[in-house]
């Protein structure tokens, strides 16, 4: 069953158009990337789905709801997480209390509960903090808990970014360019936590990635982004040859020489993807 | 070896435009200090006494500071000393240029201050046949100053307490020897202080005894174990301090007297507003300029309903009155907080700055004088405690009191709300709205209830000044109510409880006791704000991390593998 569904969705800003009707499955427990130049419309469309822009036409549905006219906040309440692409931790309080933050909409206490510090508050504090703990260690940052979040080093804090999303126990996460900045090292890492997610939290997980390695590695399926137009969509293996994809990233010189390469080479090897 | 060279030669032409960069600022500093009438007004207050006016002390700290910023930079005796002695020279020439163009041309018609008062201040009376002696101690203290920077950084830092023991005793010395006279420590009062500044033997004694104290090496750190020890045995250690305090807090007022009793009665309802505006804008990060308006929300409802005179409407007692003040000033907060807790930043201190002034305009309003008084204002509000004239309690003490357990409660809440959900959601507010939205957080929910918790307080802190007072007027209702409280904040550190009560003495406390110097209580206040944000922009104590994952209330995690955890912490 699709966990997402974009149904011609629309975005412009003013005279541009951000995102051009837009179709876009996403099935549960799925992996899927979407790539594409810079201003093809990637963030835009995480935009849409996470409620900070107002979608100009079409539908969004998540879980069978619609969700296209929903505020940040209840999109988040259904199951939506995302991170960001340049990291926005809280970053004057620390990496724990960030985490704890993220466990917000899963909180019952009533603000007078807190005040009165009754056993019903101070049982939900505690679990939320062995909570907390327990996700730092998942995200591998054991001990930094009580670090300042924007004192923690660059790859520490995207994991943290991702702990906090996960704080809120989402169905779906978003991750907008996650090994962004990264080394190959911890790009490597990042790669294996993401496949993680999947694996062991059972989330679906939608990202925005540039760095091919990873998206080829481990998206089951990828779309294509160009001018806010879906311009190709299928396997890994798919989207490597698709004559679209390439041309969109290296220019149509470039697929010009290579097809003449082929040619000379040996007969037509180039298969196409669904277009 | 650099001594065999003469002076001049030791300061490249570098060092020398610092040099007299440094001591054109202090000419400048000193100038200024003269005319807008600082050095005139201190000098009524003593120092020491019969050496030393407060406003002479002044002028001596200026050019002390002078001459050591000018010889900080440079390492060499000599080199130091001569920095220090030609920017204290041009620092002091400053004050000596101002006495002889005085004397030509008449400065009151511009600065008023600049009589020949002033002059007999900086010349120890002698006139314009004095007028060398500014800049002959301008030589002589930034020569000091410079042998002062080349002190050890332990001797130096011993001798500079021991300056500000002097400094703090005598600008105290009123305060204190009231009460130590009727003391045993009588002796000791009449030993140090005169009647008001420090006696010269006070003023050696505490210079040498601070400075020796302070050069004693520390051999044992006590924080460090202390904080080491687990947390029940920490806990019972700083029981003890905990009660000392709460007796020191409690018999305050009546050890000092009644103007003190005032003073501090007014400190305390600051601390209690600022808890409140803490939660608006320390933790949930909204800018509000119009907490006055909530104020006299409180004060006036208490006001209308148990003023005896005029306007007061039912005659209650101030208890009863008290709850419908919070209740309706959190109303109020609600009320204006829904149309414009969508607007962010900047904007938000605008249309609240509004909101404030509108409120005192209407109260002052010919439209509701039949309610509010007008400018009259309302008057006979009863005392909060009834008691016979002669009691303990007759005095501001009883407003101190109320004050106090009003502060400690709302600080309570405070603070048990800063580590709860939704304090925490607070926080994210503040940090980055969008991605606190994005996390479930409702925003206007969330900040709803920041703006409203926050006017309740700045209600209840109203009701109990309306008690203080007696009554309110309009005038009351000033925009530097609600100032004071944010520059609390601002001074104190955001966020930070302990912050509001240093804030508050700092801002409002030193003020009130230095009632003779009002005139320059904003140029004390610009200062200190422009200090706090080129210094120490965090505020005075800034809002401290909770370890949480470590040292949380849960059993210690086993140790980790690899480097301990603690240093990564830390």
């Amino acid at each position: 069953m699709p966990l997402l569904v974009a149904d011609k969705v629309t975005k412009r800003f003013g005279g541009l158009v951000a995102v051009r009707e837009l179709d876009f499955v996403l099935e549960e427990g799925s992996i899927v990337s979407v790539i594409g130049p810079n201003g093809a419309g990637k963030t835009t469309f995480f935009n849409c789905v996470a409620g900070f822009y107002q979608i100009d036409d079409g539908t969004l549905t998540f879980d069978g709801k619609t969700i296209q006219h929903m505020r940040p906040d209840q999109i988040a309440q259904l199951g939506i997480a995302r991170t960001y692409q340049n990291i926005r931790l809280f970053t004057n309080v620390t990496a724990i209390e960030n985490v704890l933050i993220g466990q917000h909409r899963h909180l019952r206490s009533p603000w007078i509960a807190s005040v009165l510090g009754t056993r019903g508050v101070r049982a939900e504090e505690t679990a939320a903090l062995d909570e907390a703990r327990r996700l730092l260690v998942f995200a591998g940052l054991r001990g930094r808990g009580d670090v300042l979040a924007g004192k923690l080093p660059y790859g520490d804090q995207r994991r943290l970014e991702i702990a906090r999303a996960l704080a809120t126990r989402p169905r779906l996460l978003l991750l907008d360019e996650p090994t962004a900045g990264m080394n190959p090292a911890e790009t490597g890492g990042m790669t294996k936590f993401i496949s993680k997610l999947r694996d062991e939290l059972g989330l679906t997980i939608l990202l925005i990635e540039h760095e091919m390695r990873v998206v080829m590695g481990i998206s089951e399926r990828i779309t294509v982004l160009d001018y806010g137009e879906k311009i190709a969509e299928g396997t890994p293996r798919q989207i490597q040859t698709n004559p679209r994809v390439i041309e969109a990233y290296l220019g149509r010189g470039y697929l010009e020489r290579q097809e003449q390469r082929q040619r000379t080479a040996a007969g037509d090897t180039a298969a196409a993807g669904e277009t | 070896m650099t001594t065999a060279l003469p002076p001049v030669a030791l300061l490249t032409a570098v060092a020398w435009s610092h040099v007299i960069r440094t001591g054109l600022i202090g000419a400048a500093v000193a100038v200024y200090a003269c005319l807008v009438g600082i050095v005139p007004t201190f000098h009524e207050r003593p120092m020491i006494q019969g050496i030393i006016s407060l406003g002479q002390t002044a002028l001596v700290l200026i050019l002390l500071g002078t001459g050591y910023l000018a010889a900080r930079r440079h390492a060499a005796g000599l080199t130091a000393l001569t920095a220090g002695a030609v920017a204290g020279l041009i620092a002091g020439a400053g004050v000596t240029v101002l006495v002889i163009v005085g004397q030509l041309i008449d400065l009151r018609a511009v600065f008023s201050p600049a009589s020949p008062a002033l002059y007999d201040v900086v010349t120890f009376e002698l006139g314009v046949a004095g007028a060398w002696i500014p800049a002959a101690f301008g030589i002589g203290l930034g020569m000091a100053a410079g042998g002062l920077s080349l002190l050890a950084p332990a001797v130096r830092r011993s001798i500079v307490n021991g300056l500000l023991a002097v400094l703090l005793l005598g600008l105290f010395a009123g305060l204190l020897r009231t009460p130590m006279l009727g003391s045993p420590l009588g002796g000791l009062a009449r030993l140090l202080f005169a009647s008001n500044g420090l006696t010269i033997a006070g003023a050696v004694i505490s210079f040498v005894l601070v400075t020796a104290v302070s050069h004693v090496p520390r051999r044992v750190d006590i924080a460090q174990p202390i904080a080491d020890l687990p947390v029940p045995q920490r806990r019972l250690l700083t029981l003890p301090f905990l009660i000392g305090g709460l007796i020191l807090l409690l018999v305050i007022p009546q050890s000092l007297g009644p103007f003190f009793a005032q003073v501090i009665a007014l400190v305390t309802i600051y601390v209690l507003m600022g808890f409140g505006l803490n939660i608006t804008l320390g933790l949930a990060g909204l800018l509000d300029l119009g907490f006055v308006a909530f104020f006299a929300v409180g004060a006036y409802t208490v006001g209308l309903m148990t003023s005896t005179a005029e306007y007061g409407l039912l005659q209650w007692p101030f208890w009863a009155a008290v709850p419908f003040a919070v209740i309706l000033a959190a109303l109020f907060g609600g009320f204006l907080g829904l149309p414009i807790l969508s607007i962010r930043g900047d904007y938000l201190a605008i249309a609240t700055l509004g909101f404030g002034e509108i409120i005192r305009l209407l109260a002052g309003s010919d439209l509701l004088k039949v309610v509010l008084g007008g400018p009259r204002g309302i008057v006979n509000i009863p005392k909060p405690i009834s008691v016979p004239p002669n009691h303990f309690l007759a005095g501001p003490d009883q407003i101190y009191y109320i004050a106090l357990v009003c502060a400690a409660l709302v600080g309570f809440v405070a603070w048990r709300l800063r580590a709860s959900r939704l304090g925490r959601a607070w926080v994210a507010i503040r940090e980055d709205e969008d991605v606190a939205e994005a996390l479930g957080i409702n925003l206007v929910n969330t900040k709803l209830l920041a703006y409203m918790l926050g006017a309740a307080f700045a209600g209840l802190g109203g009701a109990v000044f309306a008690g203080l007072v007696g009554s309110i007027f309009p005038s009351s209702i000033d925009l530097f109510v609600s100032i004071n409280v944010a520059a609390i904040i601002i001074i104190g550190g955001m966020g930070s409880l302990p912050g509001v009560v240093v804030g508050a003495i700092f801002l409002i406390g030193i003020p009130e006791l230095f009632r003779e110097f009002s005139d320059y209580r904003f140029l004390f206040y610009g200062f200190a704000l422009i200090a706090m944000m080129r210094f120490r922009p965090e505020g005075l104590i800034p809002s401290t991390i909770v370890a949480r994952e470590l040292h949380g209330d849960a059993e210690p995690e086993e140790p980790a593998p690899g480097p301990a955890p603690s240093a990564a912490a830390s």
